[in-house]
């Protein structure tokens, strides 16, 4: 994801990643947006494809998204998970705003990871606002796809429903 | 929330539960049917517009402007956008918003994206389906765009009650392409990026194309547009609006609701007749079946008999709960 940014520590690659699951049915259906004011997106298409490439079905919005847009947008698609990409370092003040907006249109039980340049640092507050996984750069595309896999297929058991 | 629930806050206004809506009604099987029982005697009112055409010529684009158009007269606008699904993994990517972000921020706009899963034709199995919910929740216009379409995916013509076929200049021959199926679908003709130096070329041919056509009761216009900078969308709109008045005055109209009609329970059905077949091909029994044929014994021919045999005897299967 980061190609001109060398910051924060690439995310161990496990050596026991868990084999991802087969796609669920009906599809996961989920949302990549990017809040704030970076203009380039080259990481969140390649985590949308390799999303897609996994069974699922991907709403792609493109960039400047405002907080209320992409919970608008998360609410009219009926998505289970959205995944937040962040170049900026603004995700401390644009992560909060979502979740607020999310929480506006009563949308309290989505899977929010966020991807991007987010320092080690910043993990356990953004984790406290809600985030249920932080992907640094480094991190390989089976970790997220496995993640949202998994997070979606427990969202699922547990609301009794798609 | 139990199905009759949903649909009654759906047509109440609620739009998170206009958007599960959607998601039953495209997950199929019984809450599905149910929910359309309740919601079909509730729509009718929709003016519904299918724009289709080749990947690229402008489909997402065309439909912001127009929704804006239709924004400023004060009509509730729905967008179905449907894309395509990868045949090796069922997955999809939905894209159709990017190009639609103007219409942001705006509740008298409902726009969805649907993955055409199992559908045939550049539809979505559900796009019926979807576009019934729309038009009960109140949404007046319906701005339904296909999967990008080449020559023979006319399947909107079922479902749409206007069909805007919107080419591009410099998409290569693609005029030739539009001359076999999509063509005839058209009831308005759009050149988009006509700020393309061939776009007078792309608009030439489909005049000529339309000369040498018998003439019919409605001659579809040719419109250019320029979707991007918002030109001639003003005409574009007229042009729907000159063809849904066409429909109500003429004989047309009801002629083609009844086409309609049939176009929806025939896709229905056979979407009903091919899963059953699908369910029939993986039982057990069959592989002595598939052996005969793959060691020439039987024909392709005979064991399609077999199956449809099977399938016409067997009651029919319920959908594994997902």
């Amino acid at each position: 994801m980061a190609d001109t940014v060398p910051s924060a520590e690439p995310a161990p690659v496990a050596a026991a990643e868990p084999a991802p699951l087969p796609p669920l049915q009906p599809p996961a259906r989920v949302l990549v947006a990017k809040p704030g004011l970076d203009g380039h997106d080259r990481g969140a298409k390649v985590v949308a494809r390799a999303l897609r490439d996994a069974g699922m079905e991907v709403v792609y919005t493109g960039i400047r998204q405002t907080p209320a847009m992409i919970a608008e947008a998360a609410l009219q698609e009926d998505v289970e998970a959205v995944g937040l990409s962040i170049l900026s370092g603004a995700h401390l003040t644009l992560v909060p705003r979502v979740f607020e907006e999310l929480r506006a249109r009563g949308l309290d039980d989505l899977v929010v990871w966020v991807g991007g340049i987010i320092p080690a640092d910043d993990e356990p507050a953004l984790r406290a606002m809600g985030v249920a996984a932080v992907f640094g750069p480094g991190t390989p595309l089976r970790t997220t796809v496995a993640f949202v896999q998994r997070a979606v297929a427990e969202r699922r058991a547990r609301l009794g429903r798609r | 929330m139990s199905t009759d629930a949903l649909v009654a806050a759906a047509l109440a206004g609620d739009r998170r539960a206009l958007a599960r809506l959607l998601s039953l009604l495209e997950g199929g099987g019984p809450a599905a049917a149910a929910a359309l029982r309740a919601l079909y005697p509730r729509g009718g009112r929709a003016h519904i517009v299918g724009l289709t055409g080749p990947a690229g010529s402008g489909k997402s684009t065309l439909i912001a402007a127009l929704a804006r158009q239709y924004r400023e007269r004060g009509e509730p606008v729905g967008v179905l956008a449907i894309d395509p699904t990868s045949p090796y993994t069922g997955g999809a990517l939905l894209g159709d918003r990017v190009r639609m972000q103007a219409l942001a921020g705006d509740a008298g706009v409902f726009v969805r994206s649907m993955a055409v899963r199992h559908g045939h034709g550049g539809l979505a199995l559900a796009a019926d389906a979807a576009c019934a919910a729309l038009d009960a929740a109140g949404y007046t216009r319906i701005l339904l765009e296909t999967v990008g379409a080449g020559q023979d995916e006319v399947a909107v013509a079922g479902v749409a009650h206007t069909v805007v076929v919107v080419s591009a200049p410099g998409l290569g021959d693609e005029v030739q392409a539009l001359k076999a199926g999509l063509l005839e679908i058209g009831d308005v003709l759009v050149v988009n990026k006509a700020d393309r130096p061939d776009a007078e070329a792309a608009a030439a041919a489909l005049h000529l194309l339309q000369a040498l056509a018998p003439a019919p009761p409605w001659a579809p216009p040719i419109v250019k547009t320029c979707a991007l900078r918002g030109e001639g969308i003003a005409d574009l709109v007229e042009a729907i609006e000159r063809h849904r008045a066409f429909l109500a005055a003429s004989d047309a109209g009801g002629a083609r609701a009844r086409q309609r009609a049939r176009a929806a329970a025939l896709a229905a059905a056979s979407a009903e007749l091919d899963r059953r077949l699908h369910a029939a091909a993986s039982a057990p029994c069959r592989e002595a079946l598939w052996e005969a044929v793959a060691t020439r014994a039987r024909t392709p021919l005979d064991a399609a008999d077999a199956l449809v045999r099977a399938v016409l005897a067997s009651p029919p299967v319920e959908e594994p709960s997902a």
